[in-house]
């Protein structure tokens, strides 16, 4: 269980986040959504303690985030940024290989080498072990850095907007992986998603952001309502029944 | 591919064709290292090879070569780990003030004490106070300006090269009211030059070459996750910040002993950094420094033997360096296309 308690961090006298008080269960996906700059990413950021705050404390399976030793909460917490780019030439196999970091120090040894398959096997990119990062498409990319973060083998993934660049197929693909990873590996999934369609499909939970408070947070069928859209958003959406699920409408 | 597929393996150099290319590249480059450091000792030596005299003589030289290994290490592995800390392939250590403090204390002890300055300046303890003070405003900088909420790389490295432009601003007014004999006498002192190091203080120098150096090796699979950047390095467990700080003042402690010793060396380091990531062609910290290191003493140990041998212009080497190795650079870039 993630829990955040009087989370806030402030940027200016205007601009702030939080306080927050949030518990995200163990087990499935939760979804933050919400308008731009409404805190998300921040937030993501600051539960995988990449960001620090000003007040308030974050609790991951029992751990204090901003007290526990990071190398202690790498076993339990993963972070992706949207952002990645390395100056170093790597291949996809060799980067998988990092996630093993916090448990070698970087001597990677034969069963690190399974755990590496595994989760190369689990992205489907065995074929493409071998390539280097700068001869992939965006979305094979993409996948890399995720089996990446799978290789840490933490129970709490966090990913910030892991769908941006990719083309519809990509998108869904990556998220019917993200389903296996939590349903097979038992994996707690947090991700940042910009499209409410594919929140409210593949999430098992849905938190709403907005201004920088979390205005929403409960199952797919109690956020898709037009009321409750309309309001997080600031812009009219209307819900409909589609062939498998709900869909918001918005332009 | 079949080959790759079989093995999988995620370690640096995961293919035999990978581990071949690297054998074959460390090999060359050892015998080029000892070719040319040896060339330096033998060649234009009037007694026969191997007879006492011989030795006599090889051993007066061996002086300019320990400087020029002592250099190779400090540069080679100073400018590797400062670009990949700073996740940046196109700076380089010396943006951070060194060369330009030590041109200012070089200019100032001419400027007050004339040519009489050049000789104050010898000797082991002011080797010792100017590194003393280089590094000491390296890791002044880095505190103040890498700790704290807005703590910011960037920043950082921008006032590195404000703060560097300014001192030579200041040498360079100091250099304007100099006569044109104690100018010449400082503008020797200027160049990088292995001439110019003392070897007294090489007692000194040696001991802190090897020990940053060590330090660095140790954490050389650190800096390789570090390479990934700030984000992915915190979320692998490494405490980011204080790593940085700590690569950052090894590196200042490099640079400061080569500086001190040598003077200026700016191309040197940004060169054979270059040079030695196409040739090791590997992310490992523990793979590429070796073929720095090595690269850096050849470059430094030819370029010697040319000026030497050929020009009769010996010590300065950072001429030919920066001729010869613009060129190797550009043509090394050029055909592989990347950093």
């Amino acid at each position: 269980m993630i829990a955040l308690s009087g989370v806030r961090r402030d940027y200016s006298s205007e601009v702030s986040i939080g306080p927050v008080d949030l518990e995200i269960p163990a087990g499935g996906i939760t979804a933050l959504i919400g308008p731009n700059g409404a805190g998300k990413s921040t937030l993501l950021t600051m539960i995988g303690r990449l960001s620090g705050m000003d007040a308030g404390s974050i609790r991951i399976a029992g751990l204090d985030v901003a007290s526990t030793k990071s190398k202690d909460l790498a076993r339990v917490v993963s972070i992706l940024r949207q952002e990645n780019h390395f100056v170093t030439r790597l291949t996809v196999r060799q980067l998988v290989g990092f996630g093993r970091f916090p448990y070698t120090q970087g001597r990677i040894t034969r069963a690190d080498e399974e755990i590496i398959s595994r989760s190369i096997d689990f992205l489907d990119l065995g074929a493409l072990e071998g390539r280097y990062l700068d001869e992939l498409s965006g979305g094979q990319r993409q996948r890399a850095y995720v089996a990446m973060v799978l290789a840490q083998d933490t129970e709490f993934v966090l990913l910030d907007e892991p769908l941006n660049n990719l083309d519809m197929r990509h998108a869904v693909q990556m998220m019917r992986l993200l389903r296996r990873a939590a349903e097979e590996l038992g994996r707690t999934i947090v991700i940042v998603l910009h499209d409410i369609n594919f929140a409210a499909h593949y999430a098992d939970r849905i938190c709403a952001m907005k201004d920088g408070a979390v205005v929403e947070f409960g199952t797919p069928q109690e956020i898709m309502t037009d009321a409750v859209l309309s309001r997080v958003f600031d812009t009219p959406v209307t819900v409909v029944d589609g062939p498998s699920g709900p869909l918001a409408v918005y332009y | 591919m079949a080959e790759a597929t079989l093995l999988r393996s995620a370690g640096p150099l995961p293919t035999a064709l990978a581990r071949r290319r690297y054998a074959l590249v460390i090999g060359v480059l050892v015998v080029l290292a000892i070719g040319s450091g040896f060339g330096l000792l033998a060649w234009d030596n009037p007694m026969p090879f191997g007879s006492d005299a011989f030795w006599r003589i090889a051993a007066h030289r061996a002086t300019n070569v320990t400087v020029m290994a002592v250099v190779a290490v400090a540069q080679a592995i100073a400018t590797v780990s400062f670009q990949t800390v700073t996740g940046n392939r196109i700076i380089t250590p010396s943006i951070m003030g060194f060369e330009s403090l030590y041109r200012v204390v070089q200019t100032t002890s001419v400027y007050l004490l004339g040519v009489a300055g050049v000789v104050a300046l010898q000797g082991i303890w002011s080797f010792a106070l100017q590194v003393a003070v280089m590094v000491g405003l390296a890791v002044a900088l880095y505190g103040w300006l890498l700790s704290g909420r807005y703590g910011n790389l960037q920043v950082m490295l921008l006032i590195g090269i404000v703060i560097g432009g300014g001192l030579g601003t200041v040498s360079t007014f100091m250099q304007r009211l100099l006569t044109p004999s104690e100018f010449d006498v400082l503008a020797a002192r200027l160049f990088g030059n292995v001439s110019n190091a003392d070897p007294d203080v090489l007692p000194l120098a040696i001991p802190l070459c090897i020990a940053a150096s060590a330090l660095l090796w140790v954490r050389a699979r650190r800096l390789n996750t570090m390479a990934l950047g700030a984000d992915a390095a915190r979320s692998l467990g490494l405490d980011h910040r204080r790593e940085l700080m700590l690569v950052l003042c090894l590196v200042a402690v490099l640079m400061a002993t080569s500086t001190a010793l040598v003077g200026p060396m700016t191309f040197l380091g940004f060169l054979v950094a270059t040079l030695a990531y196409q040739f090791a062609d590997s992310h490992d910290h523990r793979l590429i420094f070796p073929v720095a290191v090595l690269t850096a003493f050849t470059i430094l140990a030819g370029a010697y033997f040319v000026m030497k041998n050929v020009f009769y212009a010996q010590g300065m080497v950072s001429i030919l360096i920066e001729l010869v190795g613009g060129g190797v650079f550009l043509l090394v870039i050029l055909r592989k296309g990347r950093l």
